[in-house]
């Protein structure tokens, strides 16, 4: 049992004991079964302070339900997945982008305005909201907004604004489960290192030098108590 | 509500203030010795192998932030420094015109607990450059009076590297280095093409173990976040928690000190510090002294420790305290080598940071315009993501045809955007140059004699302005860093700094090896310490963090930290015993 578990069932007496607990209270002499315990999401070796800062962000809600559709919408259309991943819609993009939005206040006002300019641009162009709109006028508008060396003088805010909300789907999507696995890092984990595998170094042409390959650390050894008999300085 | 100061009972030996590489040493050597310490620390308590503080191994989305650095945690959610470039009610100040950060870290090991462990032995060359240039000042001692230490440090805490006989980069006890990552490989071909060095790093991460209590390190790269099985070097696992177990040590967290309090005869007594939790004020009482708080923490209490027998703050009779202030130069670059696109997928994670670096090759050379070197570290590869990643693909996507030959136009979205993301990953790589800095008298900070902090403490003010010699160097790094980048076919990414950014030459402060603010000296006049870190005014009292250093050379300061705290205690203990103190 891990640490989060042996503190669940500390606190609410096992799975199951919960409900039947609150239909008897009465009876109960617990009165920790009262208040509404919550355990913390996010649980990564926060200090207090920390731990405080995200719950207020959390209860916050700076995006309206409208525009976290909108927000949900153009992730999917940046980052859409492919066969085997799920877009950044059911990912926890969306979601990620409003934390951050809170948390780095910069981001709020050219996020605000930017749905507001794309809104905008949707009526100017099609006279209906951007939610409303087929995909393929979404795209006609993209176009016209994801390249940045390549927008007409009447587009550079809109410009702007993709830029940034583009940075914020890619990086939510690549810290994300699954874009880690679309990506396929496969690191984080204890491991030992030897090296360049041989037939990277030979695909790329490249070979570790007698010396290196003399003085590096042996995998085999890496438990042993370094011997400093015989070492000279 | 009546003011009052409670007397700790206890009566110690020796008061330390500060836990990082100086203090966590002082307390280590001074505790086996059998001399009872008081440990002040004014942060919380920390140790790498708490579940409930670890951040090692942790993903991306456990974060609902994706790892963005936050006001507590200035290099990202993950790292393990409580503080940072800024801490609430804790302001600094600085003259008009200038520019200086100051990265605090708070809690039982400091800075030890986050930082790149790039272990440097400072080479004989490093105590004696005025001999050579005839710019600032030499050391009292050499290479030679710290070479035993550097030694004993090395076996204790372990570091590796190879031996490669290079005058000014002295070899020393080296575990055996990992071998080089692939982008390394690429590197190093640029870089002996242009005719610039590269060697195994030295970085105190345990490839092979040192005793049974510390365990080998596992390639996860993540020392920043601080290792749960101590696996690299941080002062709380390494020093503090071994002097705890002498049974010698009281450790006081949250302790934030005022000043170092004096008899009528000018001698330390103790120090006064503040509870930070129940906000109360304390007195510890000691025979010695020893400040250990970081460079400037520590020029701070002893410029805030004002008497009728210290009217200019306690030590400085000289006027030295606070002045020579002085911090590594540094300038990045990034690059692009198209070879890296399209890699196959394994786990580089590695150790934390570069397996090779460049140590600065050109001390012969006396036509560069300025006299002090750099060294260059280097980075790149399958990192884990974090926030951040996948910004500003639209800089890369353009560079080199796609897939079916064509080029893109920069940005995108949908499925091919996503796979260029794939496509770019781990084909982007870096480098920054750590100078020397000359140190400047009137480089300096001083106590702002306007602002307070929370605890009613005088905060420092700082003044500090690079000299032509390390903007020159700057100018230099950029050059080299081009000359790599192109060597190796790789692309040099966004503009090169030039002449109108100082080369992107770093603020001062920013590499954060701020030291020199208490140097040592055999002339009272001209210093504050003596060789022995103990000062010139006040025989006991000590200073053992950077602020002894009279110059930084471009190696990281941490090592020689760890060697004169080490040397100063063997004498001060020399001295206990006999009566001198």
């Amino acid at each position: 049992m891990d640490r989060r578990e042996s503190l669940r069932t500390l606190l609410i007496g096992g799975a199951g004991t919960g409900l039947l607990l609150s239909c008897r209270l009465d009876e109960d002499p617990d009165v920790s079964q009262l208040t509404d315990i919550k355990e913390p999401e996010y649980d990564y070796g926060r200090t207090p302070e920390e731990q405080a800062i995200i719950e207020e962000l959390q209860e916050q809600e700076f995006y309206t339900e409208e525009e976290m559709k909108t927000i949900a919408v153009i992730s999917d259309i940046i980052m859409p997945g492919d066969d085997t991943h799920k877009p950044a819609s059911e990912v926890g993009v969306p979601e990620f982008i409003e934390f951050i939005t809170k948390d780095i206040p910069a981001h709020k006002i050219p996020m605000r305005g930017g749905l507001r300019w794309l809104k905008n641009e949707s009526y100017k162009r099609f006279d209906k909201d951007f939610l409303e709109i087929t995909d393929v006028q979404k795209i006609e508008i993209f176009e016209d907004i994801a390249y940045p060396d390549h927008v007409k003088p009447e587009f550079t805010q809109g410009a702007q604004f993709f830029s940034r909300i583009r940075n914020l789907v890619t990086t939510g999507y690549f810290t994300s489960k699954e874009g880690i696995d679309y990506l396929g890092y496969v690191g984080n984990r204890p491991n030992v290192w030897d090296g360049v595998p041989q037939e990277v170094l030979d695909k790329h042409g490249l070979a570790y030098d007698e010396k290196m390959l003399k003085e590096a650390v042996k995998p085999e050894e890496r438990n042993d108590i370094m011997d400093w008999s015989n070492y000279e300085v | 509500m009546s003011f009052q100061i409670i007397e700790q009972a206890k009566k110690y030996d020796v008061c330390i203030v500060g836990s990082g590489a100086g203090g966590g040493m002082a307390a280590k050597i001074l505790s086996e010795k059998g001399y009872k310490i008081a440990l002040l620390e004014a942060g919380p308590d920390f140790d790498p192998a708490n579940p409930e503080q670890r951040t090692q191994l942790r993903w991306p989305w456990e974060s609902p932030r994706r790892g963005a650095s936050t006001f507590q945690r200035s290099f990202g959610d993950f790292d393990m420094a409580y503080g940072g470039w800024q801490l609430e009610g804790e302001p600094y100040t600085k003259e008009r015109g200038t520019e200086f950060d100051w990265f605090r870290s708070r809690m039982v090991g400091g800075r030890t607990n986050h930082w790149g462990r790039i272990s440097l032995r400072f080479g004989p060359l490093d105590f004696k450059r005025k001999d050579f240039d005839g710019k600032g000042d030499n050391w009292p001692i050499g290479y030679e009076d710290v070479k035993p230490y550097y030694d004993k440090v090395d076996k204790l805490v372990g570091v590796f590297g190879t031996k490669e006989n290079i005058p000014n980069e002295p070899d020393g006890f080296f575990l055996p280095p990992p071998k080089p990552r692939l982008h390394e490989l690429y590197i190093k071909k640029g870089a002996d093409k242009a005719g610039i060095p590269m060697i195994p790093s030295r970085l105190s991460i345990l490839t092979k173990r040192v005793n049974k209590k510390r365990q080998a390190c596992f390639y996860c790269s993540q020392c920043s976040r601080s290792c749960t099985v101590y696996g690299d070097f941080s002062s709380s696992s390494v020093l503090v928690n071994p002097a705890k177990d002498t049974g010698n040590v009281d450790l006081y967290v949250n302790a934030m000190v005022r000043e170092v309090t004096t008899d009528e005869n000018g001698k330390a007594t103790g120090v006064h510090y503040i509870d930070k939790l129940n906000l109360k004020d304390y007195k510890v009482k000691a025979k010695v002294v020893i400040l250990a708080a970081s460079a400037c923490s520590s020029a701070r209490i002893l410029l805030n420790s004002k008497s009728s027998a210290h009217p200019n703050g306690l030590a400085n009779s000289s006027d030295v305290v606070g002045r020579y202030l002085h911090d590594s130069t540094g300038a990045s670059r990034m690059g692009f080598l198209p070879e890296l696109m399209d890699r196959k997928r394994y786990n580089e994670d590695g150790v934390g940071g570069m397996h090779l670096y460049t140590p600065w090759w050109l001390n012969d050379n006396k036509n560069l315009g300025f006299t002090r070197g750099y060294h260059i570290e280097y980075w790149g590869g399958m990192g884990m993501p974090s926030y951040g990643f996948g910004f500003n693909m639209e800089a890369l996507n353009s560079l080199v045809p796609g897939a079916n030959g064509e080029t893109k136009k920069a940005g995108g979205y949908g499925l091919s955007f996503m796979e260029d993301v794939k496509r770019y990953y781990g084909s982007t790589l870096g480098m920054s140059g750590r100078g020397e800095s000359i140190p400047q008298k009137d480089n300096r900070c001083t106590i702002d004699d306007k602002t307070v902090d929370k605890y009613g403490i005088p905060v420092l003010k700082f003044d500090y302005k690079w000299t032509d010699e390390e903007i020159k160097q700057a100018a230099h790094m950029q050059d080299t860093f081009e000359e790599i980048i192109d060597s190796m076919g790789g692309i040099a990414l966004g503009e090169k700094p030039g002449k109108e950014s100082n080369y992107g030459l770093t603020n001062p402060g920013q590499i954060i090896h701020e030291v020199g603010t208490t140097r040592m000296g055999d002339d009272p006049n001209t210093s504050v310490l003596n060789k022995y870190n103990q000062a010139h005014d006040v025989p006991n009292l000590f200073v053992m963090d950077g602020g002894a250093f009279v110059s930084q050379a471009d190696k990281n300061p941490t090592w020689t930290i760890l060697a004169l705290a080490w040397r100063a205690s063997d004498y001060l203990a020399d001295e206990l015993k006999k009566g001198n103190v």
